[in-house]
């Protein structure tokens, strides 16, 4: 899960990790007042879940509070584009006003798993400000590393060696020691997948700030904290993925006009693969789980058609857990219920196939059995071609 | 021969009066394997559909002499009921539990670590050798014992390409799912090696997807001692960057992690890749010669 930059900056000042002094506003009254408060030159920043804003449009410096208030009015309600936004952008609901700082010198700072040692792994680099795969990818040497202990945490001489790293000294050497033990104690007390600051700043005065925070969170801890739990942003989620995952389902919508219904992840990527090697777009990933009852896999059905570019359904299951009598059962249902305006490809195999092929076949429906995988995604993939093209 | 179970493996479920674990149980006992009971804290000294249930794994080693623990506890817990096994001795620890937090992982595998207990999953189907033991969720009926060695971190691919084996005439020695959580147990070199040394094993069958370095550490591990053939598919060709593809391991982060990249590397190691899902089957048979 994704949170926002001033939801960010909030938990890392309860882990007395420094921030810029800021607020967040909504309206560019509000964003004035702050300005007000705060005094002096201000940075309003776009809140979405998305990197680049800068470039985009959707970071502006104001030397005052009217300055604020008009930057904040450009900012709140546009639709903010950047590489790792969707095309059509991300509309942006609210911004955060915070003093500016001046700046000495920009640092990277990150906290990660690495999946290769199985354990947590802490990155600085004095090359701040720049994407880190960049710096990876051309500058290895200038990334420090320390590799926490899966029991016992960071050291404090392994928070010193990355301080070093960093090229503070005196006092900033003493507050960054401070902040990389608190930021680590907060990556592991609200169980995130990943802790970046980019920038770490050195101002004039001498403190060393977190300017930007990204901070994402394991999934499968959410259930111990629920307070990050509400800081979630649906309007930063496609209404699709939203309402899926209130019903546990894993969906992912893409591009294409394939629709996908699968059981487990590892089939439902290789039936994406196989329909964009029939020549078609997958219009989504969906795994409906091992235990999918009929009425998930009704409400999948529903959110796969709601979907206006598919043309055409494309249901691969295996059966193990999931009883492909069960499936059926919940196929029927859902066509029986919602209509079936789109062709409908079916393939199953497994647990109680024969029971479930009889169910389908009982029940008049017209949908298309392909003999396996490959056969179901020719024909899924050459009828959502004619539907596009009629 | 086969790898990691077999018809002696005596088998103790953790988690075996919850739903999942009472209707595994069952399965797997009806497939020959020896399930010798459950353990549930609290619930000791009692039966649950006809199995004996133990508050601790230590009194179902004691009891029964299990050598085995295949686990269905609920996420919150299942690193702890790893932990409890490992310290009880049990050599092979099956878990199946989808949903563990990560952090919870890199602590119990750091445990694992001073311990000689194997750990395959978390997040995974099981394993099983054909005609022999199922320990964990597989469907059996669609396994044959044969000569092709599956290893895999997904679960219903697994059943594809076994189906697809299986429909050829071409069977299993073992199949054996790793996982596809971030931080795993055996990992694919692991379970290369085993088939590399199992004489029955004549080809191996390795399933991947993106996410992480492992299948270009098992290239690597493929070109300097595999002396097998073997047979790849990586599935998520097609999905986008940044986007967690149901498994908690499957994503394509920084660029890295990509199906390109380790198909490249395990071509390099040479494997024989599998493009299309649903050749997996016909590919292994062509490679046996069949």
């Amino acid at each position: 899960m994704k949170i926002h930059e001033y939801q960010a900056k909030v938990l890392l000042r309860e882990f007395g990790v420094p921030v810029p002094d800021g607020d967040v506003a909504d309206t560019p009254a509000r964003a004035r007042e702050i300005a007000q408060r705060l005094g002096g030159r201000v940075v309003v920043k776009a809140q979405v879940h998305a990197g680049g804003r800068g470039k985009a449009g959707g970071i502006k410096l104001a030397d005052d509070a009217a300055g604020a208030e008009g930057a904040a009015r450009q900012i709140l309600g546009m639709r903010l584009t950047t590489p790792q936004t969707p095309p059509e952008g991300i509309l942006v609901r609210s911004v955060w006003v915070e003093q500016a700082s001046a700046i000495e010198r920009e640092l990277y700072l990150s906290m990660t798993l690495d999946r290769a040692r199985s354990t947590h792994v802490v990155m600085a680099s004095q090359a701040g400000g720049m994407e880190i795969e960049e710096v990876a990818a051309r500058t290895p040497e200038k990334i420090v590393r320390e590799w926490t202990h899966p029991a016992l945490g960071l050291g404090d001489f392994q928070a010193r060696r990355l301080a070093f790293g960093l090229g503070l000294q005196g006092d900033a050497f003493k507050q960054g020691v401070s902040l990389i033990r608190n930021l680590f104690r907060l990556y592991l007390a609200r169980d995130c997948s990943l802790v970046e600051i980019n920038p770490l700043v050195v101002t004039r005065d001498g403190r060393v700030l977190a300017l930007d925070a990204k901070l994402n969170f394991d999934d499968n801890a959410l259930y111990r904290h629920q307070e990050i739990v509400a800081l979630r942003d649906i309007h930063e989620e496609d209404p699709l993925d939203v309402e899926a995952s209130k019903h546990g389902l894993n969906y992912i919508k893409l591009d294409g006009n394939v629709a996908c219904m699968v059981n487990g992840a590892g089939l439902a990527m290789a039936t994406m693969d196989i329909v964009k090697l029939a020549g078609g777009e997958p219009a989504n990933f969906l795994d409906v789980g091992g235990g999918a009852s009929p009425e998930q896999i009704e409400n999948a059905f529903r959110i796969l058609s709601s979907d206006p570019a598919v043309k055409a359904i494309f249901i691969n299951v295996f059966g193990g857990i999931l009883r492909v009598d069960r499936l059926a059962e919940g196929v029927i249902a859902a066509v029986r219920k919602l209509g079936l305006t789109l062709p409908v490809v079916l393939r199953a195999e497994g647990t109680n196939v024969e029971q479930g092929k009889k169910m389908l076949a009982d029940s008049g429906l017209p949908l298309i059995m392909a003999d396996d995988m490959g056969d179901g995604a020719r024909r899924a993939v050459e009828l959502a071609n004619r539907g596009s093209a009629s | 021969m086969s790898v990691i179970v077999g018809k002696a493996t005596r088998v103790v479920v953790q988690g075996i009066t919850g739903k999942e674990g009472a209707f595994h149980a069952a399965r797997c006992k009806e497939y020959g394997t020896q399930v010798v009971g459950g353990v549930t804290p609290g619930k000791g000294a009692t039966t649950h559909e006809g199995f004996p249930v133990w508050n601790t794994v230590e009194e179902a080693v004691k009891a029964e002499g299990a050598d085995c623990a295949l686990i269905f506890v609920p996420p919150p817990a299942a690193a702890d009921a790893i932990m409890e096994s490992a310290a009880a001795g049990v050599p092979l620890i099956v878990c199946i539990t989808e949903g563990i937090p990560v952090a919870d992982m890199v602590r119990a595998k750091h445990y694992l670590g001073s311990t000689p207990s194997r750990l395959i999953g978390p997040n995974c189907p099981g394993v099983i050798t054909p005609g022999e033991a199922k320990i964990g969720i597989m469907p059996g009926h669609i396994h044959k014992r044969g000569p092709v060695g599956v290893v895999s971190r997904s679960g219903t691919l697994t059943y594809e390409v076994v189906g697809q084996l299986s429909a050829r005439g071409v069977g299993q020695t073992s199949c054996v799912g790793i996982g596809g959580d971030p931080v795993n147990g055996t990992s694919f070199i692991d379970v290369l090696r085993l088939f590399n040394d199992d004489p029955e094993t004549r080809a191996i069958m390795m399933i991947g997807e993106i996410g992480g370095t492992a299948e270009e550490d098992a290239a690597a591990f493929i070109a300097a001692h595999v002396r097998k053939p073997v047979v790849a598919f990586i599935c998520g060709q097609t999905a986008p960057p940044g986007r967690r593809m149901g498994h908690a391991g499957a994503i394509i982060a920084g660029g890295k992690g990509t199906a390109a990249e380790k198909m490249k590397a395990l071509a390099a190691a040479g494997a024989t890749l599998v493009r299309s899902p649903a050749d997996m089957g016909a590919t292994v048979a062509q490679v046996l010669g069949r």
